[in-house]
């Protein structure tokens, strides 16, 4: 399989990255480098094999359901680029 | 007095106990060959303040009798590891100015057990590469050169940093990640050992996030002995990472020096590559020799689906980057590049933050991700995954204790000289590598000779899950009989 120009941008809109009109030939030849080394799993039988899930067997370990931590707002947000009384700050979002 | 950074961990320990130097002169020491250094770029922050603050504290432990194992002994941290109010950037321009209210479980440990920071490490950009040339600080220079020539080579990566810094005397060890060989090949370009333990080893915790399945973080350091030490500080299991495993931590360092007499060593045909350099095959003989010398016995051993290892690592790797990636979006932390709409301030924050090969990969990794393609890739990827783990528990049910085969297909090459055409051509230097992390097994490199050109070269072990302790005996095997390798100092 192969991607086309629309499919560069469509996975690039996907994946939230501006890409520029200038940059999608050059994307879409190392996607498809990377497309085409790939290929070779497609001769592999996986007849029956179950996907891996968890490369080592162990149960999901579950945490208690009690609050343990919190009331540290002002350090959470110490680190955003734009924020207002411990809120993160966004453009508009709702006309 | 001798020149206090070439000793060992196990030196500096002995005279530290011994008064013969105090903590304070060590990390003295190693900051004036951290400044002297500078041109390799294998420090991305140094912090000479804090480590002489902790330096300080660690006399004054070693006084009362009161010291931990890793007391006064100094060490770099790679730049992917949380370190509490010291600027993480996973060597990302994404994540800025970031610096952590809170402190990795791995480095917390370290700390706990008396060691010094003395500064962060650089890194391929979260971890994604094999140079150290996808940094946004720029790439690290490999103290190694080759006779006679005056050419800056790579030290690998993604732990470059940490490698150079190792095999260049500016820390006595240093953490580091591997997700496909990322500590293993940077230790085999630099004649450093590299230890990635099996997955579930260490917390992954406060580890700036990769790819979360492969992911695992162990140390480099200038001795099998060393890394020994550096492990049992690092390991242990973590109420804060759901996949670190509930098992006591054996005193690896006991594990040096022990017999490794009536041993199984695996030799797997499937790492027997065509066009090999006849100079990695002699390593590899070599090797098998030194440990039938010591009483292993060599067995000729199939892995099948080896070759299939790399292609399918592109995809689950790519995959989990592009989730645990996503969060990078101008909002809570890191860089901001300003949008008309909220949609279009996340496209350019990650345009602009994101480097060639992170982009790269996150795309891929959408990609084999979205509808429609989701069976054909990353579902057929995690089966022959599955594929690749019983190759390996089918040699171990045969009575094989652990793996022989090279670290990486080469030397160390030079700055630019791989993958600019095709990233591919950068990804095979994973090839011996990248198997260890889809079985989720532990692997070692070992320094184990030079080739024709004056380069260090090293051996891989692989080991049965949670058995690093073997790896540690063989490996010490391959130490004694190989011997040691510094860089001769130029810089």
């Amino acid at each position: 399989m192969s991607v086309d120009a629309t499919t560069v941008r469509r996975i690039a809109h996907l994946a939230r990255i501006a890409v520029s009109d200038a940059e999608v030939p050059h994307l879409q030849g190392e996607l498809n480098a990377m497309l085409a080394f790939v290929e070779q799993l497609s001769e592999v039988n996986i007849e029956g094999v179950e996907p891996m899930t968890s490369v080592t067997p162990m149960e999901m370990k579950k945490r208690g359901d009690v609050v343990n931590d919190g009331e540290i707002a002002e350090i959470i947000v110490r680190n955003a680029p734009d924020t207002v009384n411990d809120f993160f700050l966004v453009p508009k979002v709702v006309e | 007095m001798t020149d206090l950074t070439s000793l060992t961990i196990a030196e500096a320990r002995e005279g530290l106990a011994s008064k013969s130097f105090t903590a304070c002169e060590l990390t003295d020491a190693h900051l004036a060959a951290i400044e002297a250094a500078r041109v390799l770029n294998a420090y991305v922050l140094e912090t000479p303040d804090r480590a002489r603050e902790m330096a300080k504290a660690a006399d004054e432990k070693i006084a009362k009798g009161d010291g931990g194992p890793l007391v006064g002994i100094p060490l770099g941290i790679k730049d992917l590891f949380a370190t509490r109010d010291i600027r993480t950037t996973a060597c990302s321009k994404i994540l800025g100015n970031f610096i952590p209210p809170y402190e990795s479980t791995v480095t917390s440990q370290l700390w706990r057990d008396g060691a010094v920071l003395l500064g962060k490490l650089n890194n391929d950009e979260f971890a994604m590469g094999s140079s150290n040339e996808t940094s946004c600080f720029g790439p690290v220079t490999n103290p190694w050169r080759r006779e006679g020539s005056n050419t800056t080579l790579v030290p690998g990566g993604s732990s470059g940093g940490s490698a150079s810094a190792v095999a260049a005397l500016l820390c006595m060890g240093a953490t580091a990640t591997d997700t496909g060989g990322s500590i293993r090949q940077p230790a085999a370009f630099t004649a450093t050992v590299g230890i990635k333990p099996t997955y579930g080893r260490c917390s992954r915790w406060g580890i700036v996030a990769f790819a979360s399945s492969l992911d695992q973080a162990g140390p480099i350091a200038r001795t099998t002995r060393d890394a020994a030490i550096l492990m049992r500080s690092m390991a242990g299991h973590d109420p804060k990472d759901t996949t670190s495993v509930d098992i006591a931590v054996p005193d690896y360092e006991a594990a040096i020096g022990k017999s490794v007499k009536g041993m199984k060593i695996g030799i797997p045909r499937e790492y027997r590559l065509d066009g090999m350099p006849a100079e990695i095959e002699k390593l590899w003989s070599d090797g098998a020799q030194w440990l039938k010398a010591a009483g292993a016995e060599l067995v000729e051993v199939s892995l099948p689906h080896t070759k299939y290892a790399l292609p399918a690592y592109y995809i689950v790797a790519p995959a989990e980057a592009s989730s645990n990636l996503a969060r990078y979006d101008g909002v809570r932390y890191g860089l901001r590049e300003p949008g008309k709409s909220i949609i279009e301030m996340y496209e350019n924050t990650r345009a602009d933050g994101f480097g060639d090969e992170v982009r790269r990969r996150v795309l891929i990794g959408t990609y084999v991700l979205s509808a429609g393609y989701y069976d054909a890739y990353y579902l057929r990827a995690q089966k022959v995954r599955t594929l690749i783990k019983k190759d390996f528990e089918d040699c171990f049910a045969k009575g094989v204790h652990a793996i022989l085969t090279p670290a990486t297909p080469s030397a160390a090459f030079g700055i630019g000289e791989k993958g600019g055409a095709d990233p591919v051509e950068m990804y095979l230097n994973d090839i011996f590598t990248v198997t260890v992390n889809m079985a989720g097994l532990p692997g070692i490199a070992v320094p184990a000779g030079k080739d024709a050109q004056g380069l260090p070269l090293g051996l891989q072990l692989i080991g049965r899950p949670f058995d690093e302790e073997t790896l540690f005996s063989l490996g010490e095997v391959i130490e004694q009989a190989a011997g040691r390798f510094t860089a001769p100092k130029w810089w």
